[in-house]
């Protein structure tokens, strides 16, 4: 049995690198996951990657911090200790504006970030799983799980050789970072 | 983050031939991963003197109270609110380049939107202390908060606007923090996987174990987006509220309408123009002509124009409606601004920030750097003045004249100010050196769309037309790197 745990397909170029996805995927090697230095647009739809859902939770935090807000300065300016000033009504809607504008971006933005650090599982200090550190600067990695595959691993070495891989590397642990 | 389509006879946004992504990194990450230099040991030595004054002047005033200030009965607000818009403004361009350039796609910005986050971030720091160091007693800060408290139904003033203030400057600073660190994340994990030891550790731990996978590009593009999308809004909401702690007043001089535009403009011109102080100085002290080119520096003396004459017409616009309102009061308040005792004040906001900024209409002058430095320079002195000139000139001349009278800062006013400015120089400083100034991984995105090899490569191979080619040559003459015999045989 094989001890190869993930086989590496390492790029110079992004645009080789699609076409190296497009080569495996001709031949239906399912594809673990890939890693880039930046972000590549129309990957996504490729290795049919659904829409991030981020937009609906930065929504109901969104309306989360407007309620709280509004709860607030209701509770504490109209029912708990409402002033009298110049007889001027207490629910004044617009200075209720200001502030449930502003805890409705803060709470957009620190509960949309923290949902992706919890969906993405990153937090301070995580071990990262590296698979080849270039990939954090100028290489672009393809990485396939072995395991299950029909494919012969010559084979999958020249699909990603003719794309343009300038690598290939058959793993024998997983991630490079826990050597 | 930006688009993949971009129009190729637009002036490069990389200069340089044969960049490769190896070499965006090496070049960025320098500063990062080598000693620093003797410039930056000077800078840091001079910046960190001026920081150790601002400790020692704002020490001064905890300890023996805002009394040792130059404030009087009348002039009650001073300096340290002077000092506290102004630092608020600079710091709203770094929010306007990640977050309105993002929105509309201009890929100028990523260049420049790291050290303009940046600068956002220690400005904000700064306006900060000037709130807490006019409370008179600042360690009873957390009383701006609605906090339940042992007084019964005691609550914070929500009909303010000083209390809308605590929480749009709040907001702010958080919310850029969390949009700067959210982006800095890949560039902390690319320093990580070159460094070993303890670097690697501590920038493990910074880096939240960021791999650089497609769905982690993918959520990280999204949550940009929205992050742009909230904070656009918010950037101009900040200074809206900053400008009610006046308009919301019935001060002669400060109970205006204009404010709140004229305010947000105000802060996007001094905000420009302290990125350009900055930036010019790190392209070269770092290296990083490459990525932050004349175009780079042209579009950000463009804004500067712009928002210039906005600022233009807002004090004309104060000036007229004061006459047209018929009230004596308001009229002699701006009358008094341009021939009282304090003229040379509003004469130097004028020449700063509506007469010199015109100078970049000359296309020579836009794209020269020392002009652009020296101006930029400029446009903060005359932007700290209009600070000054609508907080002292306003309060100097009182509705009763026996209490008119002159405002004259004191050692720990001068202090403060002055320190401050170190403290933010320091503080970026040390950032350069601990982050990398450019968004490696936002740079990297152009260089197969927007870079100048990539145009030369696409016009080699024939993908346009020879009056296209022409107009691309001609608009390159101003980029050092560009030699024409490229061209020829196109």
């Amino acid at each position: 049995m094989s001890s190869t745990k993930m086989i590496l397909g390492v790029f110079d170029d992004p645009d080789e690198m699609m076409d190296g996805i497009d080569g495996l995927q001709k031949n239906s090697v399912t594809i673990y996951d890939v890693y880039t230095p930046m972000p590549i647009h129309g990957i996504e739809d490729k290795l049919n990657i659904k829409d991030s859902r981020l937009g609906y939770a930065a929504f109901l935090c969104g309306c989360t911090g407007l309620s709280v807000i509004f709860s607030i300065v209701y509770y504490t300016l109209v029912h708990d200790w409402p002033m009298n000033i110049g007889g001027k009504p207490h629910f004044a809607m617009p200075d209720f504006v200001p502030f449930c504008f502003e805890w409705t971006v803060l709470f957009t933005a620190f509960g949309m970030v923290g949902t992706f650090f919890f969906a993405t599982h990153l937090f301070p200090g995580r071990t990262a799983r590296v698979m080849d550190l270039r990939a954090t600067n100028d290489k672009f990695v393809i990485a396939i799980n072995p395991k299950g595959l029909s494919l012969p691993h010559e084979d999958i070495t020249r699909i990603l050789t003719e794309a343009g891989a300038t690598e290939v590397k058959h793993n024998e642990r997983k991630y490079v970072s826990y050597e | 983050m930006s688009s993949h389509k971009e129009s190729i006879i637009r002036e490069p946004l990389i200069t340089g031939r044969n960049i490769t992504y190896g070499q965006i990194t090496d070049e960025v990450l320098l500063p990062v991963e080598s000693n620093p230099s003797k410039a930056w040991w000077i800078g840091f030595g001079v910046a960190s003197l001026f920081a150790a004054l601002w400790v020692f002047a704002i020490s001064w005033t905890f300890w023996f109270g805002v009394g040792e200030w130059g404030l009087n009965k009348t002039v009650g607000w001073a300096w340290d609110i002077t000092g506290f818009v102004w630092w608020v403004g600079i710091g709203h361009a770094g929010t306007l380049i990640s977050a309105v350039l993002l929105i509309f796609r201009q890929n100028w910005r990523n260049s420049i939107n790291r050290s303009a986050e940046a600068m956002t971030i220690f400005a904000v720091i700064c306006a900060a202390t000037y709130i807490f160091g006019h409370m008179g007693r600042p360690w009873l800060a957390y009383w701006t908060l609605p906090l339940p408290n042992q007084y019964g139904s005691l609550w914070v003033n929500w009909n303010s606007a000083l209390m809308m203030d605590v929480f749009a400057i709040s907001t702010y600073f958080s919310v850029s923090l969390v949009f700067w660190y959210t982006g800095l994340l890949p560039d902390l994990a690319a320093i990580r996987d070159r460094a070993t030891g303890l670097k690697q550790k501590m920038y493990g731990i910074a880096s939240f174990g960021w791999t650089g996978s497609v769905k982690t590009w993918q959520r990280f593009e999204t949550v940009s987006l929205i992050l742009a999308g909230i904070s656009t809004p918010l950037v101009l909401s900040v200074h809206t509220i900053v400008s009610f702690d006046f308009a919301t007043s019935l001060e002669p001089g400060w109970h205006t309408t204009i404010f709140p535009p004229y305010f947000v403009a105000g802060a996007i011109f001094s905000g420009f123009a302290m990125v350009q102080t900055l930036l010019l100085v790190a392209r070269k002290v770092l290296g990083l002509e490459n990525y932050i080119t004349m175009f780079h520096i042209e579009s950000m003396n463009k804004i500067i124009i712009l928002t210039g004459s906005i600022v233009g017409v807002a004090y004309l616009t104060e000036f007229f409606i004061a006459w047209y309102s018929g009230v004596e009061y308001e009229q002699y308040a701006f009358i008094n601004r341009s021939t009282g005792p304090y003229w040379w004040a509003y004469w130097s906001m004028m020449t700063c920030n509506v007469i010199t900024p015109q100078l970049f209409w000359f296309r020579k002058i836009r794209l020269s750097i020392m002009a652009s430095w020296i101006l930029s320079i400029i446009v903060n002195i005359g932007m700290w003045f209009e600070r000054f000139v609508i907080i002292v000139t306003s309060l100097h001349r009182d509705y009763v004249p026996s209490s008119w009278v002159m405002f004259y800062p004191s050692w720990v006013d001068v202090s403060i100010f002055i320190g401050s400015i170190g403290l933010f120089f320091t503080m970026f400083l040390i950032f350069i050196r601990l982050a990398p100034s450019l968004a490696i991984g936002e740079v990297k995105l152009l260089l197969k769309t927007a870079s100048e090899q990539m145009k030369l490569k696409q016009i080699k191979e024939g993908h346009l037309d020879p009056e296209q080619v022409q107009f691309y040559k001609e608009s390159l003459q101003k980029y050092d790197s560009v030699e024409l015999s490229d061209y020829e045989n196109v």
